[in-house]
């Protein structure tokens, strides 16, 4: 018989601490952990590492927790959508690590799935490179060359984007099973499924909780061993 | 039709049946209305769809859960598949997107494009567009041909930080068609009215001229 992982959200956020990384998947405020950051917001933690696609719309979302000047470091692929991040950001209030969005992916890929780090072209010849190391593959002898920026190319090119990894990570799910077996629905998805391999921590929030055997095996997007603990997510207003 | 109605018209045309295209937000979201009924293109999203159809119309049922590359609801065609973004752009760096379409602050005549930001201005982050670019089996630039001040945006080389090198296929503007190959940046279609001279007057860039230079509107 399967233990239950269901908890309150005021139990979930005892692992919840003032400096910690957590990775907040979410696509603007498709697939965001709202019930999850009312916990942060409600126990008053702080100087957040953040890693996230960007930071929903202002009020919403991850966006709570600009206003309230919870973060320290936001590391993300952008924050079009939410002009105050952009206003603290300017001022110097949040610290920021803009990442390519399929690198972001990739990066936290690695960090959960024991891999070293990834190659990837995007970004050679930008600022992506700056302060990262540059591989160039040399047909002629079969393999790659450290390179530095200004050499001649004389191939392909890619950068070396290391694994990122976090202490919590918080899911949305539409369903889950009370051991935390998860399906995402449609564009929801988005970063909850690479995230939740790259916590030491994973928190899911799910619309609905249901008894473990009811979901298909065949569907579900995240398995329950992936996942610590499971909290009823609140109705969200659109 | 403004200019950006007339870009948006031309740039629908390059879509062919069954191409996997990915329009950025704002201008390149305008091609949808200009796809000629006959043919059958799937529109995706970098966040993890494939099959979107654009901003629900008054009355149809809004999911928040289906939204696009703007966060903004959209709906869905019958045979539309959601994934990961993760997996999304596992297929557009993995080359299996056939169009990708943005808009420019800058490009170079080396198809160089630069879109995220500005220094000394606030940066709001490239998205997914340095992957867009990068993975895309072809990108094309939609851009008004010249900026408020009258400055050609197509010029001889960007100072501007790049969003890709050398990654541009296609510009777009409302008064010609510059396609970027191996020889240079050619001008391959001009607007009606338009003229070589003209071009040439307002673009400060090396320029291809071949002996026959095609209509926009044909």
């Amino acid at each position: 018989m399967a233990k239950s992982k269901v908890v309150t959200v005021e139990e979930a956020m005892e692992h919840c601490f003032d400096g910690m990384t957590v990775l907040l998947p979410g696509f603007v405020n498709c697939g965001v952990s709202e019930t999850l950051i009312d916990g942060l917001m409600q126990k008053g933690v702080k100087d957040l590492n953040i890693i996230s696609n960007n930071t929903s719309i202002k009020g919403k979302g991850i966006g709570r927790l600009v206003h309230d000047n919870r973060i320290k470091h936001i590391t993300c692929s952008h924050i079009g959508n939410n002009t105050e991040t952009v206003e603290k950001v300017v001022a110097g209030e949040i610290n920021i690590t803009f990442v390519p969005q399929g690198s972001l992916c990739e990066k936290t890929r690695a960090g959960g799935a024991g891999i070293g780090g990834i190659l990837t072209p995007t970004g050679v010849g930008t600022p992506m490179q700056d302060g990262k190391q540059l591989l160039e593959w040399d047909d002629a002898e079969g393999k790659y060359k450290f390179v530095s920026p200004d050499d001649p190319i004389k191939g392909r090119r890619f950068i070396l984007e290391l694994p990122l990894h976090g202490d919590v990570c918080f899911i949305h799910a539409w369903k889950a099973d009370k051991m935390g077996n998860v399906v995402y629905h449609r564009t929801a998805r988005n970063f909850n499924e690479p995230f939740a391999t790259a916590a030491d921590l994973v928190i899911c929030e799910a619309e609905e909780i249901v008894e473990v055997g009811e979901l298909d095996p065949d569907m579900i997007n995240t398995p329950g061993a992936l996942v610590d603990f499971v909290v009823q997510a609140r109705k969200v207003e659109e | 039709m403004d200019a950006k109605q007339f870009i948006a018209q031309r740039t629908a045309k390059f879509f062919k049946d069954n191409d996997l295209v990915n329009l950025g937000i704002g201008m390149p979201t305008m091609c949808m209305a200009y796809i000629d009924p006959s043919i059958d293109v799937w529109f995706q999203s970098e966040n993890g769809i494939i099959g979107m159809t654009g901003a629900p119309k008054e009355g149809e049922p809004v999911d928040y859960d289906v939204v696009d590359a703007g966060g903004s609801p959209t709906g869905m065609r019958p045979g539309t598949s959601c994934f990961s973004s993760f997996t999304s752009f596992g297929y557009i760096r993995g080359g299996h997107v056939d169009y990708t379409v943005l808009g420019a602050y800058e490009v170079d005549q080396e198809g160089n494009l630069a879109n995220w930001m500005i220094p000394g201005k606030a940066a709001a982050g490239m998205g997914g567009a340095m992957d867009l670019v990068t993975g895309a089996k072809c990108t094309i630039v939609m851009t008004v041909h010249c900026d408020k001040t009258g400055k050609s945006k197509i010029v001889r080389k960007t100072k501007l930080p790049l969003t890709g090198v050398g990654v541009v296929d296609y510009v777009v503007t409302e008064k010609c068609v510059f396609h970027f190959t191996k020889e240079g940046m050619v001008l391959e279609e001009l607007a009606p009215g338009e003229t070589v001279e003209n071009i040439k007057a307002i673009t400060d860039c090396d320029i291809i001229v071949p002996d026959v230079i095609k209509s926009m509107v044909d």
